[in-house]
């Protein structure tokens, strides 16, 4: 069997004032990174629901990166500092979900600095491909025994069903 | 057949992994219960009468007007039932959290059906089984093959399982709410299908608590304060759920000094309960240093999926943790990822 090489699926979702710009600049400069993200815009770090990334991750995303402004250079004043106390949220319980801690990160990373956003990037790659793929919908299907026995009550009470009529 | 008994409507009443709680707050109706047995025969309902999972089979499919369905699904034998009452029932309602949500029961979404009969059949103090035995779903005798329900390694909601109408929140719904409900099922005033048929604000906004948009620097277990009785209980350090939760139920625990844990679910339009306490709890946290942040909510927050996903697991987005070893882990897992 030939196995396929792992690539890893990030969804990114980055700050429209820096890290989006910082990965705009990037792509002008010709700063190479891992090709694996798919980035979403958002207004900004603090707008980073932890249900976007739980959902993410449900979908199939194998890691997600948050990036946002550094620290006191936010566009909405206090908003970067929001995402990091919801960050420390969802980490805490992505563990308590056996999620792994690097799948998710999160990175400052200013308009100006496309190649800090590109090693960021390129090591959240690393790091997932480290770990394996996610595949979190494989964790809700249940083995064949137990589909099967399900067919059987649907035909047993069929059958009774057929008999009474 | 008389004419009244013609235009009467039927009613069935079914539990999955439950606790009958919420047939315990239907009959909290009280006296109304006689008004709803005057506009309802009630044709099936195994917590309180007799009745044969047969002469449901032999029922005309949509012949039951309404099913209350409390329980999420765990076993095979669950499953089906859904699927019958589903057949036969026009309105189907997932009647309380453990229908909507998955409730306490969903919790066992943190393990897996072997860990979970580990701990039932062998680890319990009171329990003796040497040769350890297991229920089987199959057993061959000399009459033939004896079936027990197969146990799932996850329990889904209702609406996992099938098309769900209507969603009486609450664990369990409050009496007064499920008495709204039927007089809007029989007045024929129910909001569109697919909605949760009650409020669409929090308990924050029904709750009399004064706030200040306080912060904290401490997460605080019930039992290491006394709260007062006027100010907001978040503000005094306890992890309250009322801004993610529901109205309906009056707030009634702070009303007694105890903080909501959110049994009403999550607030219309709040699709991962435990996201939107997370955001919640991390507003009032008074610091801007991510070692000090992480060490206010390790301390505070021991357990965060029980406490943020107390009611509401196999409802999240990622519905259970991890499995060690994914089952299921083949090709149709991956069909569902995106590309
Ligand atoms: S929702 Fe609560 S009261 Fe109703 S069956 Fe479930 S655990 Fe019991
Ligand atoms: S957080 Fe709790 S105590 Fe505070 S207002 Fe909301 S429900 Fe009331
Ligand atoms: S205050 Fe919260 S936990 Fe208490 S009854 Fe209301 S919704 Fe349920
Ligand atoms: S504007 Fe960039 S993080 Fe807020």
């Amino acid at each position: 069997m030939s196995e396929q090489k792992f690539e890893p699926k990030i969804v990114g979702f980055l700050c429209n004032w820096c890290s989006y710009r910082a990965a705009d600049l990037a792509g002008s400069a010709r700063i190479q990174h891992a090709p694996n993200v798919r980035i979403i815009r958002v207004m900004c770090s603090g707008r980073v629901d932890p249900s976007f990334v739980l959902k993410a991750l449900a979908m199939g995303a194998d890691g997600v990166m948050i990036a946002g402004c550094h620290p006191g250079e936010c566009h909405y004043l206090e908003q970067n500092y929001k995402a990091m106390r919801r960050f420390g949220m969802l980490q805490h319980t992505l563990r308590g979900l056996g999620v792994e801690e690097k799948r998710v990160q999160l990175v400052w990373a200013s308009a100006a600095e496309g190649q800090r956003l590109a090693e960021a990037i390129d090591q959240l790659v690393a790091d997932v491909r480290e770990l394996g793929p996610l595949h979190w919908a494989g964790n809700w299907e249940e083995n064949g025994e137990r589909l099967q026995a399900l067919e059987d009550i649907v035909h047993e009470h069929q059958e009774a069903m057929e008999v009474t009529a | 057949m008389s004419e009244a008994a013609a235009t009467k409507g039927k009613l069935a009443i079914y539990w999955a992994a439950s606790c009958g709680g919420c047939e315990i707050s239907l009959l909290g109706i009280d006296t109304k219960i006689l008004d709803v047995a005057e506009a309802f025969d009630v044709v099936f309902c195994p917590c309180i009468a007799d009745g044969k999972v047969r002469d449901v089979e032999k029922m005309q499919d949509g012949e039951i007007d309404v099913c209350l369905f409390n329980g999420g699904i765990r076993t095979s034998e669950q499953e089906y039932m859904a699927r019958l009452m589903r057949k036969k029932s026009k309105v189907l309602i997932a009647f309380g959290s453990c229908a909507s949500e998955g409730c306490i029961p969903g919790l066992g979404n943190l393990h897996n059906r072997e860990t979970i009969f580990e701990d039932s059949y062998q680890e319990t103090a009171s329990t003796d089984n040497p040769q350890r035995v297991r229920p089987q779903s199959v057993t061959e005798v000399d009459e033939g093959k004896l079936h027990l329900p197969v146990f799932y390694d996850t329990l889904k909601t209702l609406d996992q399982t099938v098309p769900v109408d209507y969603y009486l929140p609450g664990c369990p719904p409050e009496s007064p709410r499920i008495w709204e409900a039927i007089e809007a099922i029989v007045a024929g005033k129910l909001p569109p299908p697919g909605a949760v048929i009650g409020e669409h604000t929090t308990v924050c906004d029904t709750c009399p608590r004064t706030r200040d948009e306080k912060k904290i620097k401490a997460f605080k277990r019930t039992w290491e304060v006394l709260p007062d009785e006027e100010t907001c209980l978040l503000e005094q350090g306890l992890v309250c759920c009322g801004p993610a939760t529901r109205a309906g139920c009056g707030a009634l625990c702070p009303a007694v000094n105890s903080p909501c844990i959110g049994c009403y679910g999550p607030n219309q339009g709040v699709e991962d309960y435990g996201a939107r306490l997370m955001s919640a709890l991390a507003s009032v946290i008074d610091s801007e240093d991510p070692e000090e942040i992480d060490q206010i909510i390790e301390q505070g927050i021991p357990d965060p999926v029980g406490t943020f996903y107390r009611f509401s697991l196999a409802a999240s987005h990622l519905r259970r943790s991890k499995r060690e070893v994914a089952a299921g882990n083949g090709p149709s897992a991956a069909a569902a990822d995106v590309r």
